[in-house]
């Protein structure tokens, strides 16, 4: 019988932080902008200047730190990290290795098997490097510092997930806790979330470790997922062929879905760490950290424990709307103005998710107000317009953020509820429709729907179609 | 160059030979002006710097230009600080925006910065008028000013000799009347040790007490910008210039207590000073020794209490503060890469990334520098961490607290400044080893952040300065300056 093996997993993930400004300079971190715009002499390395800490990066890594139930290292300092590359303006980067923020920590997420702890050795805090852009046609190299002392947070795992299942599953669930804290957006696709992945594999039962590799360059869960599938059979393959696996870093090729060596631990580089004399350490008092917590804001588990108790929308409604705290807020916004929380989940539901998927969006993207959703609901409910015209009417507000009234009065897209200019054209469909009157008379009952759609048609849509079938059976 | 200005009257006589407190008095009393001061002082430099070699930049055009703004201003009243008017020269290792910005090195023979350091900020917004840019050792590493990649500079009172360093060029600027005071740096006695080679005052502020901002680093927990100047009145008001509170520097300390010039007090009754005996043993000169102690016997007649102790852990600071300041140093001076900024060598052409780096850096960066670096980039490596850089960072811990115990009986603490005058020039290189343990006497004090203050007290047969360095607790510059300012007015009593 062939060996049987297990996976083990560590991550390393980096989570930029949505912080206005840089982490060492007040330079903006908006991402996008000509090259070298969001720079100054601190962020661009030049000689004599000095990094000074914006403190929300230590606020939002301590409520990341606090959420994943870690130590907080009360005293805790920045080192520097020493290597030469021209996307690293000082050559050395800002980060943490002694004394780390936060240490010891751990988050559950769901498995099949049930309930799952991974454990999480540390989070620090780092800078960004900026972006190098090579030049084929010219041969050349360019460098774009605007991304040079964004901040990041780094989580370091324990080696605790067996599976790729395991990995996603423990990614979103740190993504979930720092969106909803607020502290970044996460996306993998534009980078503001990146996860190096450790691996190695051994026999099942064993209790030692197997020699582990790297993998970096993974920009999607899918990415992941075939990286991690392919690692562990590559390393199988290895390991059944009598061969060794060598400890080394790898770079996955998204495209070619393949990964290739970019360096093994013996040319693994000597950062010569040492603390950054520039700084002074962070003393994180219990004030602050009291702080902090009481900032968290309500996590997923417990918001959806509350609308159940609180609304009365599908259970399945509950967990798609609270996947992103962002439309968890429009939801409970909406519904504070209207309250109608059924009639808001199924925008959301509905029209929503359609449109983001249709449009490859994330729930974070979404860009219409809780007001505007509101009014439109009302405009609904008072029947000013009917249900066609209220997904067109959706659609404008989910590209601009429209004031849905507004827009009806605008396109002049209100039902019209003037039963003269109402009767007047259903006249004009009975003479103009001999055929289908004389149908609909003959006991044809289906021949109505004809002329309440011409009628319709006639009125731009602008009709209340109960009141039109109403109007047509009187008249005939 | 003219000794008549545009107005047609005669330049006040012996201008040059005015402290800075004075010439700001005579520009304020409307005796003379910001320009002709400066035309004085570029004559001067005109004449001396074949010799001398203080500066690396003059600037003649922009300096007599900001004079004339400068005048402008006070005459109409915006400014009327004791320094207003008065010609500046600063070390080539603060940045000063549109000017020239070298570090005495070849790395950054070609930089101008963007932007001028707080320290120099702060000057200016006093009404001090930038001159130039003073010679250095590179990267400020060095004792003799013989490491800059823009030839010596040499002691104004004797040629043959070195002016000291790093801030060789500061100190001969204003003992060669070639300016009316100088900024310097001090990481391990890079102020005073030149100020006591060219015989004037130079003086380091508590760590913490200048901005940084501005200041390229080489130890960065160690260095401090301080004033070089004629005499304890011009440093105390520099000093009170230059001092600030500044957010863009981290390690920027919130001092009310920075009315330095209220302390010049001709009057020592009952300080009690301290005199190591650790300090005056082997290896010190014997001129220099009885020179050094005439002063403590000065001070003590005009009633200080003098007293010998035991300052202990003398021998380790040299060890201790090699490995700190190389370990930053070889840190801070990762970003001169051919890069960004500076020089790259000319042959960088299909190098290659990584060969382009260590060509560049190769040929920008000299001897002493690479030295360091080295030294640093070892005691930092991986195995090696534990065993010299985290043990040195201890020993500093014990040198402060060695100093804390002694401030606990003492105002001030009296040495030298160094274990002999000015060596002649080309003696030191030769031998880095016996250069470094010339600084024994001063680098104690950058490890442990304190105050100290170098001020001459006599000459050797040779006709070359003595200095004497006082030393005071953190924060304590008053009593520095009141102690000195007390033995400078004795001693010219006694001339």
């Amino acid at each position: 019988m062939a060996k049987q093996y297990e996976t083990v997993i560590g991550l390393e993930v980096h989570v930029e932080l949505a912080t206005k400004t840089k982490i060492f300079c007040g330079c903006s971190t908006e991402f996008g902008g000509a090259p070298n715009t969001h720079t100054c002499p601190v962020c661009t390395g030049m000689p004599g200047s000095l990094p000074v800490l914006n403190k929300q990066v230590v606020n939002y890594a301590l409520a990341v730190g606090l959420a994943t139930n870690c130590d907080i290292t009360q005293y805790c300092k920045f080192d520097r990290k020493n290597y030469f590359y021209p996307d690293n303006p000082q050559n050395y980067q800002i980060s943490q290795l002694y004394l780390p923020i936060c240490r010891n920590g751990h988050i559950d997420i769901e498995t099949p098997e049930g309930k799952k702890t991974i454990g999480i050795h540390e989070i620090h805090m780092e800078e960004d490097a900026g972006k190098l852009i090579h030049d084929e046609w010219e041969d050349c190299s360019l460098v774009d510092y605007n991304r040079s002392g964004v901040p990041l947070i780094e989580i370091v795992s324990e080696p605790d997930m067996r599976s790729a299942d395991e990995v996603i599953a423990y990614l979103e669930k740190l993504r979930m806790i720092a969106q909803y804290i607020g502290a970044s957006d996460c996306k993998l696709n534009e980078g503001s979330m990146r996860a190096d992945v450790n691996l190695s594999v051994r026999e099942m039962g064993a209790k030692e470790f197997g020699t582990r590799t790297e993998m970096k360059n993974l920009n999607s869960f899918k990415a992941i997922m075939h990286a991690i599938e392919g690692e562990r059979e590559r390393q199988i393959e290895l390991l059944e062929a009598g061969e060794k696996v060598i400890q080394e870093t790898r770079r996955w090729d998204d495209t070619k879905e393949y990964s290739y060596a970019m360096r093994s631990k013996e040319d693994a580089q000597d950062y010569r760490y040492f603390p950054d004399p520039d700084l002074v350490p962070v003393y994180i008092s219990d004030e602050w950290i009291d702080e902090v917590k009481k900032s968290l804001p309500e996590f997923r588990e417990e918001k959806m424990a509350r609308y159940k108790a609180e609304f009365d929308i599908p259970d399945y409604d509950i967990g798609i709307i609270t996947d992103s705290k962002h439309m968890a807020d429009i939801f409970e916004e909406t519904v504070a103005i209207c309250n109608q929380p059924k009639k808001v989940s199924n925008w959301l539901m509905g029209e929503t998710l359609r449109l983001l998927k249709e449009q490859d969006m994330d729930a974070e993207d979404i860009r219409f107000s809780p007001e505007n959703l509101a009014k439109l609901i009302g405009l609904v409910d008072s029947k000013a317009i009917n249900s066609s015209v209220a997904k067109e009417v959706f659609e404008a507000m989910f590209e601009n953020d429209i004031d849905p009234e507004k827009y009806v009065d605008e396109k002049g897209l209100r039902t019209v509820n003037d039963e003269g200019a109402l009767k007047k054209t259903v006249e004009e469909v009975i003479a103009n429709n001999p055929q289908s009157v004389e149908d609909y008379r003959n006991g044809k009952e289906k021949a109505i729907g004809f002329l309440v759609g011409q009628t319709m048609k006639a009125m731009k849509g602008k009709a209340d179609p109960a009141m039109v079938n109403k109007m047509l059976k009187e008249l005939l | 160059m003219s000794a008549e200005t545009d107005k047609g009257c005669k330049r006040m006589e012996n201008i040059l030979s005015y402290s800075a407190v004075e010439l700001g008095a005579a520009i304020k009393a409307g005796k003379t002006t910001a320009v002709e001061a400066m035309e004085a002082v570029l004559e001067s430099i005109g004449k001396k710097e074949k010799e001398i070699n203080a500066y690396v930049t003059v600037d003649r055009e922009r300096a007599l230009e900001k004079a004339a703004q400068t005048q402008k201003k006070i005459e109409q009243g915006e400014l009327t600080g004791a320094l207003a008017g008065v010609p500046a020269a600063i070390k080539d290792n603060m940045c000063t925006a549109g000017l020239l910005t070298t570090c005495s090195s070849k790395i950054l023979g070609n930089f101008v910065p963007t932007y001028t350091a707080e320290a120099v900020l702060n000057l200016e917004k006093a009404g001090a008028v930038v001159i130039g840019k003073t010679n250095m050792d590179e990267f400020a590493m060095g004792s003799t000013t013989e490491t800059s990649a823009f030839g010596v500079t040499r002691n104004p009172r004797n040629t043959q000799y070195v002016p000291g360093g790093s801030s060789g060029g500061s100190a001969a600027a204003v003992a060669a009347e070639e300016c009316f005071f100088a900024l310097g740096s001090d990481t391990g006695g890079s102020i005073r040790q030149p100020a006591g080679f060219c015989g004037v005052v130079g003086m380091k502020p508590t760590y913490g007490t200048v901005s940084r901002y501005g200041l390229i680093a080489y130890g960065s927990s160690l260095d401090q910008i301080g004033p070089l100047a004629k005499n304890v009145a011009d440093c105390a008001a520099v000093l009170e210039a230059i001092t600030s509170h500044d957010e863009k520097d981290s390690t920027s300390v919130k001092r009310d207590d920075t009315d330095f010039t209220s302390a010049l007090i001709d009057d020592v009754k009952g300080m009690r000073i301290g005199i190591p005996r650790d300090y005056f043993g082997e290896g010190l000169d014997d001129e220099v020794r009885t020179a050094v102690l005439a002063a403590a016997d000065a001070l003590k007649e005009n009633g200080a209490v003098i007293e010998e102790f035991d300052l202990s852990l003398v021998e380790y600071a040299i060890p201790t503060y090699y490995t700190i300041a190389a370990a930053e140093a070889s840190s801070n001076l990762e970003r001169f890469d051919g890069i960004k900024y500076g020089y790259r060598t000319p042959d960088a052409e299909g190098l290659g990334l990584h060969n382009m780096y260590k060509k560049t850096r190769s040929e920008g960066f000299g001897a002493e520098v690479k030295r360091r670096i080295m030294l640093g980039s070892f005691v930092l490596s991986s195995g090696y961490y534990d065993a010299y850089y985290l043990k040195a960072l201890k020993v500093k811990a014990m040198i402060k607290k060695a100093f804390d115990d002694a401030f606990k009986k003492y105002d001030l603490i009296l040495g030298p400044i160094a274990p002999t005058t000015a060596p002649k020039l080309g003696e030191s290189l030769s031998d880095p080893l016996k250069m470094y343990l010339g600084d024994i006497y001063t680098i104690s004090v950058n490890l442990a952040g304190l105050p100290a203050i170098s001020v001459p007290c006599g000459e050797d047969a040779k006709g070359l300065p003595i200095g004497m360095q006082l030393i005071a607790d953190s924060f304590q510059e008053k009593k520095l300056i009141r102690a000195a300012y007390a033995y400078e007015q004795g001693r010219k009593e006694r001339a």
